[in-house]
């Protein structure tokens, strides 16, 4: 049996993503049934300020170096290496963001651990671990029950409760020097994102249109409802892809991270990747023609219907009602 | 530049997926096979690329269902050359494949300055995460995912790419070639092929089917169970006439006092 469960935390430009504190609650609850210390690692420049936060894990390493200007898969695989070897570590949980993409089966190829990715869920029962997994775009979830409790698993952001991984004690800090093996990527500078024309995190309405509005043109149905009920045309990834709307207009895990109230969704699947940008808005109304979408898993009010039966008419009667 | 895209067929999820019998696969039956759609942008960046700096670009997939029909997309695209590994791979998970793919690879000896490995950054099923880390390790070259735009400096033979954070941003990483990166969004939509184009290029060239050694590689272990999702929180589903149910939305929306 090894000796530990260890979260690495995720952060971009100086903020730790909700996700951390995911990662640290679960992480927590299974370290106490497992009877396991919880270790946590931070790299980056700065990274020592974050770590006060941490006080749910027993030790949190942390490298802190001004050269780290951003943590690459390569550079934080070859920290965590050394330090799950060195202290015997059995469970490591990343975070499923773009930012420690990559990490996962690096590390598993290294260590020869199995990796699991889009993990929604990790219970311990009989000195077993089952990791619950949501696939093909969340229409199907995978159970894969690992006895020897040794692996590495991606958590989807949203998965588990951010408070549990919050506590006002102090951790024991040890700080880790840069390994300074030098890296096969160079890092060239960050690219900020373009201002749109509407900030979408700040719109209390959002229409969000997927790949099931069919064609560029379609997305004027969109445009007819926002100017009826207020708020914005956002979309899915897809419609982003196409160049039918810009950048800034995409909502999940690349996109913007939106909390309006009211999100209606029309013609998209509700794929992880999607979700995550908009699972906390109040009201989710999705109008979809495939019933078994997993938007609506999510969503409080569905419509299984294609758009054209629905949107057009209730356009219609919105204005009857002015 | 001398470029190499494996891609790999996937259950559309448009359609409604089945479990098998065994509870541990998808139905085979019930299953319509595409691209993977980030592989679909791999082809369409490394086609770009090509009409950009000149090269070579090579597609690669395993044998699967519909497997053609993508390999001669591809060529209609522009490809070059398009190689079908022969053999049941259908149980073959990430880390398995990656090792198929850079034996091949190394067997080949395909692996020179000026490779570029091109692959979708992940698929809808990469329950074991991408394959490009995998093979990137295996081949011990560097290795970058979520890539939505590369060029090509061919006085340092290297490439120049964009990753994709969250919230619009990005970062800029500099890559000496050989390298392998995973193609998250092509700098332009994938261009649409004529039906036409294909019969063509179905006449004129041609895929080139191969065998490969036996090295023993293992398919990866399998899950202990498939099933679908768990309908606890699921949608309260207004029905009737689109009549009704607009009727219904209004009444909804105004109850939350959104209009
Ligand atoms: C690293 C990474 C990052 C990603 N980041 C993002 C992101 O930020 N945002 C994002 O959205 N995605 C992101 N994705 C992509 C994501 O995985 C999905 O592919 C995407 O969200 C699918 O968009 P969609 O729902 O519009 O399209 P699809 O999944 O194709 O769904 C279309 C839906 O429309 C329905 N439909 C079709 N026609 C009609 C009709 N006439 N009426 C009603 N319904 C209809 C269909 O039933 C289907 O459910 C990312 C993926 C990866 C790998």
């Amino acid at each position: 049996m090894s000796k530990g469960i260890l979260v690495l935390a995720d952060h971009t430009k100086e903020v730790i993503t909700d996700v951390s504190y995911e990662m640290l609650g679960i992480g927590r609850k299974l370290a106490d049934s497992m009877n396991q210390p919880l270790y946590s690692l931070i790299i980056g420049d700065g990274a020592e300020k974050f770590a006060s936060g941490f006080g749910i894990a027993d030790k949190v390493f942390v490298v802190a170096d001004k050269k780290i200007e951003i943590a690459i898969p390569e550079l934080i695989v070859q920290i965590l290496k050394k330090i799950v070897t060195e202290n015997d570590i059995s469970l490591i949980l990343v975070a499923g963001t773009n930012i420690s993409s990559g990490v996962g089966p690096l590390l598993a190829a290294k260590l020869d651990y199995r990796f699991i990715h889009f993990c929604k869920n990790l219970i311990y029962e009989n000195g077993e671990l089952m990791a619950t997994s949501q696939l093909f775009g969340g229409k199907i979830f995978s159970e894969t029950v690992l006895n020897d409790c040794k692996g590495i698993f991606s958590i989807l952001p949203g998965s588990f409760p951010a408070e549990a991984g919050k506590a006002s004690r102090f951790p024991e800090i040890i700080d880790i020097p840069h390994p300074d093996d030098g890296l096969k990527i160079k890092f060239k500078a960050f690219i900020e994102p373009e201002a749109g024309d509407v900030d979408v995190t700040k719109e209390s309405i959002l229409v969000s249109v997927g790949r099931g509005i069919g064609s560029s043109d379609n997305i004027s149905i969109a445009d007819e409802l926002v100017e009826i009920i207020g708020g914005a045309v956002c979309a899915s990834r897809p419609i982003i892809d196409q160049g039918w709307l810009p950048l800034s207009r995409q909502i999940g895990k690349s996109g913007m991270i939106v909390k309006p109230k009211l999100y209606m969704a029309l013609g998209i699947s509700g794929a992880p990747e999607h979700i995550e940008g908009m699972k906390d808005a109040e009201l989710i109304i999705a109008v979809n023609k495939d019933s078994a979408a997993p938007i609506f898993n999510v969503a409080q009010y569905g419509i299984c219907a294609d758009i054209d039966d629905i949107v057009p008419m209730l356009i219609d009667k919105l204005k009857e009602r002015k | 530049m001398n470029i190499l895209i494996f891609i790999r067929m996937v259950a559309d999820v448009v359609e409604e997926l089945k479990i098998a019998d065994d509870f541990k696969s998808l139905d085979i039956d019930w299953i319509r096979f595409r691209l993977s759609e980030t592989d679909e942008h791999a082809v369409e960046q490394a086609i770009l690329l090509k009409e950009k700096y000149g090269g070579m670009v090579t597609v690669i997939a395993l044998d699967a269902p519909e497997v053609d029909d993508a390999l001669y997309n591809a060529l209609a695209k522009g490809a070059d050359r398009a190689i079908k590994i022969c053999g049941d791979w259908m149980n073959f998970r990430s880390p398995g494949i990656a090792k198929l793919f850079s034996n091949y690879i190394k067997d080949e000896n395909l692996l020179v300055t000026q490779t570029l490995i091109m692959s979708g950054s992940q698929a809808i099923d990469d329950l074991e995460g991408e394959l490009i880390y995998y093979m990137g390790e295996n081949l011990n070259i560097p290795t970058c995912g979520i890539v939505t735009s590369v060029n090509y400096r061919s006085d340092f033979n290297l490439i120049n790419v964009y990753k994709e954070f969250a919230g619009g941003l990005r970062g800029e990483f500099e890559i000496n070639l050989p390298a392998i990166i995973g193609i998250q969004a092509a700098e332009k939509p994938p261009r649409y092929i004529p039906i036409a184009k294909i019969r063509a290029i179905m006449k004129t060239a041609k895929i080139e089917e191969i065998d490969i050694p036996d090295d023993h590689i293992s398919a990866g272990k399998e899950v202990n169970r498939l099933l679908e999702p768990e309908v606890s929180g699921r949608a309260t589903m207004l029905e009737g006439s689109p009549d009704e149910i607009t009727a219904k939305l209004i009444e909804i929306l105004s109850e939350k006092a959104i209009i």
